[in-house]
This record gives structure tokens, sequence and C-alpha cells, in this order.
């Protein structure tokens, strides 16, 4: 199976709380909190899709869409 | 279908606390059903009350939000008048074996299908910290500032000596395994307990110092193993997850047809003269 390729991570600022959950599991620190605590894509390029972030998101604010 | 698709986004963002295992858990059932492929009217959620119990408001499936504990209860006559409906009760750990003890030994002693979901997070979050039934020996919480001296329940013990025919456990980071036993669970023809190890880091989290909601989560993972696995024999501190139990046996929506057949059958053959 080819590997799954980012389009882009869709983040619901209204719905995001900045618990960080999503940063604390990411297995390629791919997002970061910005100075509103509220989360942010840093290194789109390092994500492999896994899709943790958005399983483990408590306020199903952030999506991972694949090509 | 996307997630939002099964939720009444309306009432978004929850009400929950930044970081609330609670979501995890929604998260994890919308994915699951996604995957089963259930329609939203197949399915029909009952709650009692707490945190854990508002997760009924955000699903758009048929919902019942009802009393303290009795969650159960109502479930059972709705499943009995409509046992086509795949039920679902989701309650928290007080709910569920405090106010609703009864309720719920009696509904897994009686094995009617239905998916009982204990999202236990150790505490009473929504009227202010205070412990629950799940605390257990030696935490902190507001009611017991000099730390808890009752003994806690052992949610899957609890469930298979009361008759569940489903008894699972996991935790909201082991999110893969939570889609699994979830999706098992809707599935399995009798009673099913799955309970989720559900961070609070409002009221536990914080009165037990156990840092932010990752924190608690790094918790889980670290304190969690495979149920039989090589670590448990190790270290018996550690709790296990997995399914513990999964049997069949007569289901009493159908064990309940029988009878009103046979009771119809023998009203024909003795006619009232």
């Amino acid at each position: 199976m080819a590997k799954p390729k980012l389009k882009e991570h869709v983040i619901n600022l209204d719905w995001c709380k900045g618990c960080g959950i999503c940063i604390a599991f990411c297995p390629k620190s791919v997002l970061e909190l910005d100075e509103k605590e509220k989360v942010v894509v840093a290194r789109a390029k390092d994500c492999i899709c896994c899709q943790l972030c958005e399983l483990r998101c408590p306020d199903l604010a952030i999506k991972v869409e694949m090509e | 279908m996307p997630v939002k698709d099964y939720i009444r986004e309306r009432f978004f963002p929850h009400l929950w606390c930044p970081g609330c295992g609670h979501g995890i858990v929604l998260n994890a059932l919308i994915r699951a059903i996604e995957k089963l492929g259930l329609s939203k009217n197949e399915i029909a959620m009952v709650s009692g009350i707490g945190c854990s119990s508002r997760i009924s408001g955000y699903v758009d499936f048929h919902t019942l939000h009802t009393i303290h504990g009795r969650a159960l209860a109502f479930a059972t006559g709705l499943k009995l008048g409509l046992p086509s409906l795949n039920v679902i009760v989701p309650m928290g750990d007080g709910d569920a074996l405090a106010i609703g003890g009864n309720h719920f030994i009696h509904a897994a002693r009686r094995n009617i299908e239905m998916t009982a979901i204990i999202m236990n997070n150790r505490i009473y979050g929504m009227t202010g910290g205070q412990y629950s039934p799940l605390s257990g020996y030696g935490t902190m919480a507001t009611t017991a500032p000099f730390s808890n001296i009752d003994h806690d329940f052992d949610v899957v013990d609890l469930s298979i000596a009361a008759g569940a025919t489903f008894v699972a456990r996991t935790t909201t980071f082991h999110v893969h395994q939570l889609i699994d036993i979830l999706q098992q669970a809707i599935l399995h023809e009798g009673f099913s307990v799955v309970e989720v190890l559900s961070q609070c880091p409002t009221y536990f989290g914080r009165k037990n110092k156990m840092g932010s909601a990752a924190d608690m989560m790094t918790h889980y993972k670290d304190q969690t193993t495979p149920i039989g696995s090589k670590a448990k024999k190790e270290n018996p501190a550690l709790i296990e997850r997995g399914v513990f139990v999964q049997k069949e046996m007569p289901e009493y929506c159908k064990e309940y047809d029988k009878i009103i057949e046979r009771a119809m059958g023998r009203s024909e053959s003795t006619p009232i003269s």
C-alpha cells in the first residue's frame, strides 16, 4: 500500500481548547500551541498521516486530510 | 460518513474541560459506529447524570437524558419495547456504580442486549470533585482532603460476577483498541460492559497531582498492559486491558418473546368459558 500523503490538517479553532494531547502524542512533533493556546501545524512536512491527533482529540477539532 | 454527520454541531464546542477523556470516548464511539456502518436511526443512546452522561446531547442518534443512576432502567424499558434498536448506555463511574449500582448488577444479570460504557474518571467531576466508588484507597478528593479510606470496585470483576456476557477494559490513550472494543461490544448479543479509564485533569488530576491531561494519558500507557502479558506477571500492580469475557447466554428480549408466545398459545388452547 502506498504511503498516505498529507493534503492538510483542518483545525477547528473555535472547538480547540488547547489541551495539548495532540501535541504530546504526535510521533513526529508536527503540532505546536500558538500564543493564543490553540493548536497550529508547525512542521506539516514531517506528518506521516497516522491520524493519532485526530483520534485522540477530545474536542473533535482536528482532521488529517489525505490526498 | 464524516464525523460531523454523527454529532449535533450546534452544541459544540462541548462543555467538557480541556483535555477531558470523555471527549476521546465520544470521538472513538463515533468512529466505531461509522466502521460498523450503523445508521443513526438504529441507535438509541440512554444516559443518566454527570459529565459523562452529557455525551448523549452531542450525538445525533435517538437520545434520552434520564435521571441519575437510572439510565439502565430506562434503557431496559426502551429495549423491551423496541428490541431492534442498538441501545448504548454511557455512564460515569458514580452514575453506574454508586447511584446506579443496583440497576447495573441486575441489567448484567438479566443479560439484556445493550452496551454499557463506564467512563471511569474516578471522581464526581460535575459537582466539584467528590470521591466516587472508583476513586480508590489513598486518593485525594474535595470530600477527602486527608485522603480517601474507601476501597474501590474492580469494574471488570464486578461485571463478571454480576453475569455480564461481554466485559472489556481499555483507556483513552489506547484509541485504536477503544474503537475496536466498542465495535465488538455493540455487536455482542447480550449485556456488554466496556470500562474506559478516562482522565479528569480538572479534579482527579489536580487533586492527586497527576499533571496535565497528556501526563494522565501517559500514566495509562505506563500502568496498563494487555491481558495475560509477561509484564503483568512481573508487576502485578499493572492494570490489564482487553476483552475479559465474551460468551453466549440466552438474551433477555428474546427470552421474553418466547414467554409471550407460550402465554398466547396457552390462552388459545384454554378459552375462558
